[in-house]
């Protein structure tokens, strides 16, 4: 075995695993974990999203996506776009700037850090001298105004981070330059507000947190203004033509101060306390948005009841009478409003209301009535409830995926109709369909960049099981994992909760005006509904889906809406094994009678495993019409086209008492976990004693110093041991069935094939069954027969995660009905088949029907390593088109991925992939037909990788720089055809039209998305021709907004 | 429930099948009897002498002096049976607190040696002949030192036999840090060292395991490098032959090379302390790789439950080399046939392979086709 570890010097075989094998992971599915800051950039309609973690992610189109982690592990505490540019500020809690710009490098953008810097004070000032607390980039993007809780503000000259001291505005400087009987309060303390003029670059505003409100003359250093509020301020907002300052509080209210030329305004003439009478929570942040029809936009978080409401987490919105306060199930991290981003337009014209949540983005439509919620195209919120599944299908035949989406988009209903759509599909007739939906709706608002990545070759599906009694399937063809379809098990059983209770059970009349947002709901009703397992037939569309109390469920997708009764089984499989008592949880009880179901998966049999064990595995035939199901007491098969049990088979050994006791995850470690919990007790008191505050100085201290050095040392004392023991037939969970694996193949003799089913279990068993499915003229009228045809002990007696049989061509069986759609060449059932079993800790061929051991591969006897996840893959060449090979993926406990060959065992190459601590990660890994995987890198986002060199998916997109293009305008004033390589179907001839406001428009464009790019780079070069830098600028702006407001 | 031990008071009025103990702790005796032919459980005979000599809350070690003046450890039903039946006619038994019982292990001519130490160290070539004393019938090989010519002195490569044993290995590994000399002086590097070892099991018993000990190889692969569970996986799934290099802790005991152990000059009386009286002792050299994987455990396969007439039949070409690996040349031959029925015995007693099935329906192979 040995020589296997050899690298084996075949050159022609080396630069063959090159052209086949390649590791990359390539994108981040799903919400970022632990988002802690937010920007945005309406020049180039990308959002940002930082999180504690340090990284930043960068979203426009979709497809669109960037990512940049910094290199200190603190958290980003505020991100802001350099107006009009490709650059963005970070700001960490570590007090340091960070700036980050998008370079295009081979045609495609990369995110990448430029320079870091840390704002220094005077020697001998304190620490929060320095302190950021608000961070202004100036329009002339030269310049970063940072304020300070000292209440200064500091002036940074970019790109270089260079501090100009001379130009910084301390507080005393504007004291000085305050009128008497304003200098006489302390109203400084830190800078809360910093905004620059909309119209004016030369003027500022600072609003510092005692409630005054400056508004301050750069080039003349002076006080123009003054605002003073008896309430701590919160934050400000100066409305688009200057000529109004709206600033929140922390009572829960707001004031109004019109700016004028008067230097002093005596008392704020409206204000404003939306939720009083009673005491309220502060307004944190506020937006007052003017629109073309006069009654303006407010906009603010916060400020709800404190004694009633103060727990919630909520943005209000108002309109013209309108109100509703947007409950979110978690607390907001920050929010912004998309609006006209031509700053030369005359009104906001706000449309959207984005709001980053801790678990989730929700975004709201406002322009359209009853301000619905916008499904964004990603940064889907995978764990809505926990995952406790995944299950992946390549290659969806186009009509399943149809109706998929068709039964999905019956489910979105309540949101709003501007939705981002995914690349258009290749396939011509998709792509139609692709295409209407596209007319008919609105475009996706945060759209900024071109993504250039290949459509992807196939439609994938990636089916999630949650805690709540969910299957998710989301559309994984691409960089946007999308929600496509919810299927929801609840309804089958009688759960205490009404699964009608709908998002918004407020009545019409309630104040506040709370309105429920948003999917992330993590308490689930009953444990028991969770979902293990899932079996997806793409061809017949038949589903199977297994859960916590031992429900399988077998479901068929219908177009239409239906009402019917569930059949319901019961599977004893304990069969006649006496004496044992089920100590775990009890069997979930099914809604008697006929049930409605939407149109989608519809169950029609439910079979209960008794014990009500979790189930452990299942398979499902579809051209048997079979499935089976394994827990921890054993295995059983089921025929759903009779609707009747073909057998059970307990695995469980006399012996093990611990299987009985309950749901696996609560018994399995209760030794473990009580030594570890007593563990845990003593060091947190121990620590707990170290962090306590210091207490009166001398004896004591030092007494308990020594009891916490005792402690630490007892802690020392007890090292982690591990027990060395051969497995034995008496283990506990050997019975636990591990993989149910369906094949038609020779058990018997070498003559006959026919249907079998195998199975693997923990204790290193293979029991494989003969069986018979009647012809399908005689399908209902003869019973499916099934007799033990073999059993395997292997005598390492490790789990076995795998099983897996080879035809004559040492080619993995193809799945069912597979060739009956010409989608595989059929089996070679010539040559003599071949039976792969893994098990945790190695690999075996035997020869069938003898089942005479032909090969072996020892994977934890030579490198420590085990088994945990395993997949048959094929992988083509990057250079030969037709080229490829058949080999397992596998997913060790360490994290390493290795690629392991067919039918001969050896390993081929071998890339460390998860970190070996990340249990978690490990545990949800799932590998794709086409040698992809995705696992769980946080409970809110799967990382995709790639072992293929010809399967990837990765985002490649450009974001163009604003200033580039602009100088590029400038320079020679090109068509839009020389502006940029790329083809495009014809020339626009929508010049200066109204994109966003006309539906019209919306028609009269071409198909294709670039041409609509085209057309705003025309517009766009038009306009960069004035002289100034404002109207540079402007052009900027007015270029890569989303379509021209005054024309 | 012990109704096997007599106080020796009565001894006079029993038959001869009665066996005088005579148990020494300290310097204090005590006397008893035991049923030669029926001496009964280990377990029993442990409480019995530590009853007797009121020291039931002190953890120790038994020992008894055999016919050559050895003192051999009794720990375990089959050496217990041992030295009652081979007592003649007094079972001379020595009992050690456990702390001081590891410093001077057991093993042959260990008690004349703490007698007449002198004599001992000028006799060495004669107590050569120690080793060729015919092997009892019923004992197996447990384990031996391997490999001893290519590794340093200071390490050990120990092997561990689990086929027909009921034993369990029985020992813990725990994580450490080592001492090792690098280039540029000492260096703490971490390391993994045996932690505890089960009383009664096998790692125990062999005696050539101890507490401490580094593990420095798992099967001719080095742990350096690994985690602690990593070396766990790795040892679990070598358990069906486990090859165990380890820098002992107590450097004492160090098996001397064959050039050196001739000249009698070079002998310190500790560095005869690991001959053992169990065929452990046998030194086997260059353990040929083949020779690793050939005594590879098989699957069962069975055949169709729905016939239940077969038995599992290990073939007897893989069991001679299970066993034959562990055994020197010139073993009779009838020690061999005992621990294959051994082996038989304890495929049979798996409550998996009780279904009574008779020899010759169940397909056998042998071990794996290598590449």
């Amino acid at each position: 075995m040995r020589r296997f570890l050899r690298p084996g010097h075949d050159p022609a075989r080396e630069r063959l695993k090159r052209d086949l094998f390649q590791f990359n992971k390539t994108v981040e599915h799903g919400f970022p974990h632990q988002p802690s800051a937010l920007g945005y950039s309406p020049s180039l309609r990308i959002l940002a999203i930082g999180t504690r973690s340090g990284a930043i992610k960068l979203y426009g189109a979709p497809g669109v996506e960037f990512m940049g982690l910094h290199r200190e592990n603190n958290a980003a505490v505020q991100i802001h776009f350099l107006p009009g540019q490709c650059r963005l500020v970070t700001l960490l809690d570590d007090n340091s700037l960070h700036l980050w710009s998008l370079k295009v490098k081979g045609g495609v953008s990369e995110l990448q850090e430029d320079e870091s810097f840390t704002l220094r004070g005077p020697p001998g000032a304190a620490p929060s001298a320095t302190q950021i607390t608000v961070v202004l980039p100036h329009s002339s993007c030269q310049l970063l105004y940072l304020g300070t809780e000292s209440g200064s503000v500091f002036v940074v000259q970019l790109p270089a981070f260079r501090a100009l001291e001379d130009r910084t505005i301390s507080s005393e400087a504007v004291l000085q330059r305050l009128p008497e009987e304003v200098r006489h309060r302390r109203a400084f303390e830190m800078v809360e507000a910093l905004q620059e003029h909309p119209r004016d670059p030369n003027q500022i505003l600072i609003g510092y947190s005692r409630g005054l409100v400056v508004i301050w003359d750069l080039q003349g250093s002076c006080v123009l203004c003054h605002f003073l509020s008896s309430q701590q301020l919160e934050n400000v907002c100066w409305q688009r033509d200057g000529h109004l300052i709206v600033s929140c509080h922390s009572d829960g209210g707001y004031c109004q101060w019109p700016v004028s030329s008067d230097t002093l305004q005596p008392e704020p003439p409206r204000s404003c306390v939306p939720y009083g009478p009673f005491p309220c929570k502060a307004i944190t942040k506020i937006f007052w948005l003017t629109t073309k029809q006069g009654l303006p936009f407010t906009i603010f978080q916060g400020g709800m009841p404190r004694a009633s409401y103060g727990d919630r987490h909520c943005i209000s919105v108002v309109h013209n009478g309108q109100q509703t306060a947007f409950d979110f199930t978690s607390r907001v991290i920050d929010f912004t409003v998309l609006t006209e981003a031509n700053p030369e337009a005359a009104f906001d014209d706000p449309y959207a209301l984005v709001v980053l949540a801790e678990e989730e983005l929700v975004v709201i439509d406002l322009q359209t009535a009853g301000w619905p919620p916008v499904q964004p195209p990603y940064l889907a919120s995978l764990h809505c409830s926990a995952i406790t599944c995944s299950h992946h299908v390549s290659n969806i035949p186009l009509k399943l995926w149809e109706r998929i989406i068709a039964a999905g988009s019956r489910q979105n209903t309540h949101f709003s109709t501007m939705v981002g759509l995914a690349p258009a599909p290749p396939q011509p007739r998709a792509r139609l369909a692709h295409e209407l939906l596209r007319h008919l709706l609105q475009e996706w608002p945060i759209n900024g960049g071109t993504s250039l990545a290949p459509a992807p070759p196939q439609r994938d599906l990636l089916l999630t099981g949650h805690e709540d009694g969910t299957v998710r399937f989301w559309d994984a063809s691409g960089v946007c994992l999308r929600l496509l379809y919810k299927l929801s098990t609840v309804r089958v059983f009688l759960t205490d909760t009404d699964p009608n209770d709908s998002l918004n059970a407020q009545g019409e009349d309630e104040w506040p005006p709370l309105r429920k947002v948003g999917s992330f709901d993590p308490y689930s009703d009953d444990p028991r509904l969770g979902i293990q397992k899932i079996f997806l037939c793409k061809y017949s569309g038949y589903l199977a889906v297994a859960g916590t109390a031992g429900q399988v469920l077998v479901l068929e997708l219908n177009d239409e809406e239906a009402e019917h009764a569930v059949e319901q089984v019961e599977a004893d499989l304990l069969q006649d094994q006496e004496g044992y008592r089920w100590k775990g949880h009890e069997r979930l009880c099914a809604r008697p009678g006929p049930v409605h179901f939407e149109p989608g998966f519809q169950p029609f049999v439910l079979v209960q495993c008794q014990p009500p064990a979790v189930v452990t595995s299942l398979a499902l035939h579809s051209e048997w019409r079979l499935v089976a199901f394994g827990t921890s007491h054993g295995f059983g098969l089921f025929d759903h086209q009779q609707r009747r049990q073909v057998f059970v088979k307990c695995t469980l050994h006399p012996n093990d008492q611990l299987a009985l006791e309950g749901p696996l995850s609560r018994v399995k470690s209760l030794k473990k976990s009580l030594r570890q919990s007593f563990r845990r007790i003593r060091r947190s008191r121990v620590s707990s004693r170290k962090r306590r505050p210091a207490g009166p100085p001398g004896e004591v201290q030092e007494g308990r110093s020594r009891a916490e050095r005792t402690g630490l040392q007892n802690v020392e004392l007890a090292p982690v041991q591990r027990k060395i023991e051969a497995r034995s037939a008496e283990d506990s969970f050997t019975g636990f069935v591990r993989t149910l694996y369906f094949a038609d193949t020779y058990l018997r003799d070498s003559f006959r094939h026919c249907p079998s089913l195998w199975a693997g279990t923990n204790g290193g068993t293979v029991y494989a069954f003969a069986l018979r499915v009647p012809p399908a003229e005689r399908r209902m009228d003869e019973p499916v027969r099934a007799e033990q045809a073999k059993e395997i002990q292997l005598m390492h007696r490790a789990p076995v995660v795998g099983i897996l049989v080879l035809d004559g061509h040492s080619v993995p069986l193809p799945e069912p009905l597979e060739v009956a759609h010409d989608l595989s060449k059929s089996p070679d059932m010539q040559g003599s088949h071949q039976l792969l079993v893994v098990s945790e800790e190695q690999f075996k061929v035997f020869a069938l029907p003898g089942v005479s051991a032909r090969l072996k591969l020892k994977l934890t006897a030579l490198e420590g390593s085990r088994v945990r996840r395993v997949g048959a893959a094929h992988f083509g060449s990057c250079r030969a088109e037709r080229y490829r090979e058949h080999h397992l993926a596998v997913l060790t406990n360490l994290g390493d991925i290795q690629v392991v060959s067919l039918p001969l065992l050896k390993p081929q190459v071998r890339y460390s992939c998860i970190r070996r601590e990340d249990v978690s990660g490990i545990a949800s890994c799932v590998f794709t037909k086409h040698g992809q995987g995705f696992y769980l890198i946080s409970p809110s986002e799967f990382e995709r990788f790639s072992l293929s060199t010809k399967w990837l998916v990765e985002p490649r997109c450009l974001v163009d720089s604003a200033e580039t293009k602009n100088h590029s305008r400038l320079c020679d004033r090109p068509g839009p055809e020389k502006a940029s390589g790329r083809a495009r179907n014809s020339g626009s001839q929508s010049d200066g039209e109204e994109r966003r406001s006309g539906p019209v428009m919306e028609h009269a464009l071409l198909n294709d998305e670039r041409v609509l790019k085209e057309i705003q780079s025309t517009l766009e070069g038009d306009r960069g021709s004035c002289g100034d830098w404002r109207s540079q600028r402007a052009a900027v702006g007015y270029g890569l907004s989303n379509g021209g407001g005054c024309s | 429930m012990n109704r096997s031990f007599h106080k020796s008071q009565t001894l006079r009025f029993y038959d001869c099948s009665a066996v005088e103990v005579k148990s020494k702790f300290g310097a204090e005796f005590r006397r008893f009897s035991l049923d030669r032919q029926k001496p009964g459980k280990f377990e029993d005979f442990y409480k019995l002498v530590v009853h007797t000599h009121h020291i039931s809350n002190t953890e120790v070690t038994i020992g008894y002096a055999d016919v050559h003046g050895d003192l051999l450890p009794i720990n375990n039903d089959d050496n217990f049976c041992k030295a009652v039946s081979s007592a003649s006619p007094l079972l001379r038994v020595f009992i050690q607190k456990r702390e001081e019982a590891e410093h001077c292990s057991f093993g042959v001519g260990s008690l004349s040696r703490r007698r007449r130490p002198l004599a001992l160290r000028e006799d060495g070539p004669r107590r050569r002949t120690h080793l060729h004393i015919g092997l009892p019938h019923d004992f197996r090989p447990v384990s031996s030192i391997i490999d001893v010519d290519i590794l340093p002195e200071t390490h050990r490569r120990v092997r561990l036999y689990r086929h027909g044993c009921q034993k369990p290995l029985g020992f813990y590994i725990r994580d450490g840090t080592s001492v090792r000399v690098a280039p540029q002086g000492l260096e703490k590097v971490p390391g993994i060292f045996i932690s505890r070892m089960v009383p009664g099991g096998l790692a125990e018993s062999t005696g050539l395991l101890a507490v401490d000990d580094e593990v420095l190889e798992v099967n001719g692969i080095e742990v350096a490098g690994k985690t602690l569970d990593q070396v766990t996986d790795m040892m679990i799934a070598n358990s069906h032959n486990l090859i165990v290099t380890v820098k002992p802790a107590n450097q004492r005991n160090n098996v001397v090379r064959g050039s050196r152990a001739l000249g009698s000059s070079g002998r310190s009386s500790d560095s005869t302390a690991s001959r053992h009286s169990l065929p452990a002792a046998h030194v086997l050299q260059n353990l040929p790789p083949d020779e690793m994987e050939s005594d590879e455990e098989a699957d069962v396969v069975l055949e169709g439950v729905l016939e239940p007439r077969l038995v599992p039949r290990p073939p007897p070409g893989s069991l001679a080399r299970v066993n034959g690996a562990g055994l020197a040349p010139g073993l009779h031959s009838p020690g061999r046939e005992g621990s294959v029925q051994r082996l038989l015995s304890s495929l049979r007693s798996d409550p998996r392979h009780s279904l009574a099935l008779p020899p010759g329906g169940v397909e056998e192979h042998g071990p794996a086709v290598t590449l």
